[in-house]
């Protein structure tokens, strides 16, 4: 009996790598996420697998299914600490490879077949408390009791415990005079640096600088301490006639469908560690329906997570948004004023799309999604150096590529596309690609300022940001379907700095 | 030991930011001219005064904890003088004898530490002879703290002791450390140990020992040997030339908080000095929380006019208790810019202990103080003026809190009269509110007459005097905000056209 992936119900769909961000991804803002999600598990190398969309429906419940198990937070904390413990196995295993001294090696190698054992013991025992119901979990644990019952492992693990303990428990001196170095057994020489420390404790003024030399660790022993460790070896003999057995018993423990596990389970693990924080602060996430053929998708109390994760962070409100289409709609048509969310919204609709293909829980309430193939994003490029021509022309060119790989199964976001032009030019050019999209029959949020586009067929829905209808300073953060309407604005410099009235008080908060 | 001159309770931080507005402060305020006069030239003392001024208190009770001190330092300006000497000299012996401070390899930053801390001993010497001769002299209660703990801590007995533990530290009786076998089997919590006092005693050793001692030699030819020992005899050396060279270090950040914190009150003599020389006093404030509201003062000069035309200059009084929002118009080179300039040093001088340049002087602390002053236009800036005016605004509303001090001068007005004062009204309103006090020096009369027409009780109104000759006092008066800013007789004086003084249409 063997085991395949947790994160790939086919066993082909692992071998598939995309270890490069797609263009969308910083676009989208999910490279801050997803740099988020993994920061501190670089050893396990996840981005890869936050690029890699899935494209067949059991692919995505597999990896729900995983989720929905792991959902449980004292499983969850075991597998962390499994997959910590396997990185520093791993860690030490590397290491021996290059050492000289037979003791040195020795050392090592019980560490990290102590690690080791501890990890699969603590992970087989928490499995098996642990109400499971997904496939991969329940595949993983039969074939974890297994082996642990196996008495290959029975072994290894109750001897590196006992010659552990032994060897923790040698206290020594080393004396150098002169040319000579001794070496004996610890008798309870009082501590010299803390006397030191005592006489001059009454001048300390905070923190000053550390001046312990870092030393160089674990690369290598050389010869002198070589011989105090034989010296030593010699004081303590038994002690180190059993590590000598233990590693000629032992030389390769390491289980690999084990070790591939406490990689990949990770993915999940990050995940659902990132959103914790976030449902702390009440905001929601569901396990989205998602279908490779409907195009019918919505969501409800959705939200950007990246700027979800920045305003829980300041403590702030966030603002969530709901969005649907029916019969033959596939494009979001936003427009509105500034600053009131729009590209917010093109940027969620995005991410929950991709979070969908990866098989993990999206923020709102209740979602439908798309499987798409991927995603196309267009989103304004900083460049003021170029002559508004340029700009223009290159903004056509970006378009042209995207539509040209574009397929009906594709996403395509484009945020304040033609901005660099005359108002006539960018209405034209606007519904050029708009209609080829509405041909093309894909999804696709379109932000912008042309009110035109809005009503241009019965494949778009506007979308519009909203004010507070007193004060039409105040933002609502809300995208609600509803016909497009420009917006004047008194005081409108003013209020662009949100320095009218009603913006300054709301600013100096009393 | 602990110096604490700066706060009751501890050391000034010098790490701490300034005010995101510094440059907007150094600028409108011309601070550079006060603290070049506190520093005199020495580039260390600006910097501290600079730091000091700009990260002011608002909490009465360090500030009166302050000008206690400075009171002190004003009666005794040499011995303060003297004991800031003992600093430079600290550093100056430093700088002198160790170049790159302590050494790379324990061994080395242990020796250099015990050298340095010999140093450092007599140094601490001479702080505390000072101590006992002059401390009778000092009356508040910051030195009467800094000097009992110097005769306290560093008693005859605590120095001898320090003498002796540098002498034990050279290790001539060989070294003896402890381990035990970390990860790896490798050796690890390497202690250095003081022998017990039964060894070298052979044969009491040979009774009691229960371990036997294995000993290897290294060959004199093993060069690879020799270093590979002195790697773990500076393993065990490590904890003891840290602790060491750490103490060392405290005695160092010790004297350079002492420094610091002195050279705050060396710069205020500075100043005092100066200002005395052209014949100007000081006053202390007398301090108020600021959740009230006071303002009056009487002979307020601007100290950097003072001292950048190095004579006496007009000096201004005003009653604005129970004040919100002062509005200042009037004639042109009327002296509006100075006052306000006037306002906004004094505020900062109080805030951080010192005197004030005035007769007499009462003020609410504030929260923040910020400058929003007409600037020039920027060739090269993408957004207009007002844009540009307004974005500057943004940036102060995102830092005010209730009871910061804003001063304005002649904001908003790249625009019409009439969109300039809107936009000012709806802002100071908004200001006042929300609790932050305003002065608004300003040409935008439907500005000022709004506030003035709707009577509020929270705003006084001054105006630049202007006598009917067209000649300006350079005093503030209270009166009605009025028509015109007299730039015609600023254009007449400047063209010398003789039909001057003649009210005329305000300029566009």
């Amino acid at each position: 009996m063997t085991f395949h992936s947790i994160l790939f119900a086919k066993a082909e769909d692992g071998r598939q790598k995309t270890p490069a961000a797609p263009a969308f991804v910083a676009d989208l803002n999910l490279d801050q996420v997803i740099t988020a999600i993994t920061a501190g598990r670089q050893a396990y190398d996840l981005k890869p697998f936050f690029y890699t969309l899935l494209h067949d429906v059991d692919s995505v419940h597999y990896r729900h299914e995983i989720m929905r198990d792991l959902e449980n937070e004292s499983l969850l904390e075991s597998i962390k600490s499994f997959s910590q413990k396997m990185v520093v196995v791993r860690r030490y295993l590397a290491l021996i490879g290059k050492l000289e001294f037979k003791y040195h090696k020795e050392g090592w190698m019980l560490e990290a077949a102590a690690h080791y054992c501890e990890a699969v013991t603590g992970l087989t025992r928490d499995l098996g408390h642990a109400d499971l119901s997904s496939r991969g979990l329940l595949e993983f644990r039969a074939y974890l009791t297994k082996y642990t019952r196996s008495h290959g492992f029975e072994s290894l693990a109750t001897e590196a415990q006992k010659s552990k303990a032994e060897l923790a428990s040698i206290r020594y001196c080393v004396i150098f005079k002169g040319s000579a170095v001794s070496v004996r057994k610890y008798e309870a020489e009082t501590d010299y640096s803390a006397e030191v420390e005592k006489i001059f404790e009454r001048f300390e003024q905070g923190a000053v600088e550390d001046h312990r030399v870092k030393l160089t660790i674990a690369s290598g022993m050389n010869h002198v301490e070589a011989q105090i460790l034989d010296f030593i070896a010699r004081l303590y003999p038994n002690v180190f006639a059993g590590l000598d057995r233990f590693c000629a018993r032992h030389s390769d423990f390491v289980d690999d469908p084990i070790s591939a596990f406490s990689r990949e389970i990770q993915f999940y693990v990050a995940y659902l560690e990132y959103i914790a924080k976030l449902k702390q602060a009440s905001l929601a996430f569901c396990y989205p329906q998602v279908s490779d053929t409907d195009k019918h998708v919505c969501a409800y109390g959705a939200f950007d997570l990246a700027l979800a994760a920045k305003r829980v962070a300041e403590k702030a409100a966030i603002v969530c948004n709901d969005f649907y289409l029916q019969g033959p709609e596939r494009v979001f048509v936003v427009s509105g004023p500034n600053q009131g969310g729009k590209t917010t919204f093109a940027r969620m609709f995005g991410q929950l799309h991709t979070l969908a293909s990866l098989g993990c829980p999206v923020p709102g309430t209740e979602a439908q999604l798309f499987l798409c193939d991927t995603i196309f994003t267009h989103f304004e490029e900083e460049e003021d150096i170029q002559n508004l021509h340029g700009k223009l022309q290159d903004d056509l060119i970006r378009i042209h590529a995207i539509l040209d790989k574009a397929t009906p199964h594709s996403s395509i976001i484009m945020n304040e596309i033609f901005t660099s032009t005359t108002l006539a030019d960018a209405v034209f050019l606007s519904e050029e690609i708009m209609e080829r999209i509405i041909q093309l029959d894909a999804l696709c949020v379109c932000v912008t300022f042309i009110d035109e586009l809005a009503s241009l067929s019965a494949s778009t829905v506007s979308m519009v940001s909203t004010v507070v209808p007193e004060d039409p300073a105040v933002r609502t953060y809300k995208i609600v379907r509803k016909p497009a309407d420009g917006l004047a604005y008194a005081l409108s410099i003013a209020e662009k700095h949100r320095l009218t009235y009603g913006w300054v008080k709301e600013r100096v908060k009393p | 030991m602990k110096v604490f001159l700066l706060h009751r309770d501890r050391d000034f931080d010098m790490q701490r930011p300034l005010p995101a507005h510094e440059p907007e402060l150094m600028q409108d305020l011309e601070l550079g001219v006060m603290l070049g006069a506190m520093a005199r030239g020495d580039r260390f003392l600006f910097e501290v005064a600079r730091r000091v001024v700009l990260c002011g208190e608002n909490d009465l009770d360090t500030l009166r904890y302050r000008q206690a001190i400075l009171q002190d330092c004003l009666n005794n300006p040499a011995v303060v003088r003297e004991i800031y000497q003992i600093t430079i000299d600290s550093i100056e012996n430093k700088r002198r004898q160790w170049l790159g401070m302590f050494g790379r390899e324990p061994a080395a930053i242990l020796s250099g530490a015990v050298k340095l801390m010999q140093m450092f001993l007599e140094l601490l010497r001479g702080l505390r002879a000072i101590a006992d001769q002059h401390a009778d002299g000092f009356e508040s209660k910051g030195f009467a703290r800094f000097f009992a703990a110097v005769k306290t801590e560093l008693d005859d007995e605590y120095l001898a002791a320090v003498e002796h533990h540098l002498q034990e530290l050279g290790f001539r009786r060989g070294i003896l450390l402890s381990a035990e076998l970390g990860p790896g089997n490798e050796g690890a919590g390497y202690v250095l140990r003081r022998p017990n006092a039964h060894q070298g005693n052979r044969l009491t050793r040979a009774l009691t020992q229960r371990s036997p001692v294995y000993t290897f030699h290294i060959h004199p030819r093993d060069e690879y040997g020799a270093r590979a020992v002195s790697d773990l005899k500076e393993r065990g050396m490590n904890l003891v030339a840290n602790a060491l060279a750490q103490s060392a270090d405290h005695i160092d950040s010790f004297f350079e908080v002492l420094r610091i914190e002195l050279a705050f009150y060396i710069a205020c003599l500075n100043l005092h000095a100066q200002l005395g020389e052209i014949g100007h006093g000081v006053c202390f404030p007398t301090l108020v929380a600021p959740d009230e509201r006071r303002h009056s003062f009487a002979g307020l000069y601007d100290v950097c006019l003072a001292l950048t035309m190095n004579r006496q200059v007009v000096g201004n009084a005003v009653m604005a208790d129970k004040v919100d929002l002062v509005t200042i118009t009037g004639a042109n080179q009327g002296g509006k810019s100075t006052f306000l300039r006037s306002i906004g040093l004094a505020q900062l001088m109080m805030q951080c202990g010192m005197f004030v340049p005035a007769d007499s002087f009462c003020a609410n602390l504030c929260a923040g103080l910020f400058t929003h002053f007409k600037r020039k236009e920027d060739a090269a800036m993408k957004s207009g003026k007002l844009d540009e005016e307004l974005s500057r605004m943004s940036v102060i509303v995102d830092r005010l809190t209730p009871n910061a001090l804003v001063l304005f001068n002649e904001s908003f007005a790249a625009t019409n009269e009439r969109e300039g004062s809107e936009i000012a009204r709806q802002i100071v309103s908004a200001l006042v509110e929300r609790r932050v006090k305003v002065f608004f020096v300003t040409h935008l009369y439907a500005l000022a007459r709004g506030f003035y027409d709707t009577g509020r009780a929270d705003t006084i109104f001054l105006v630049a005097e202007r006598r009917a000759d067209g000649e300006r006092t350079f005093k503030m008066v209270e009166g009605e905000p009025t028509q015109t800013s007299y730039g015609k007789d600023l254009y007449h004086s400047v063209f010398g056209d003789p039909e001057s003084g003649g009210l005329g249409e305000a300029p566009g």
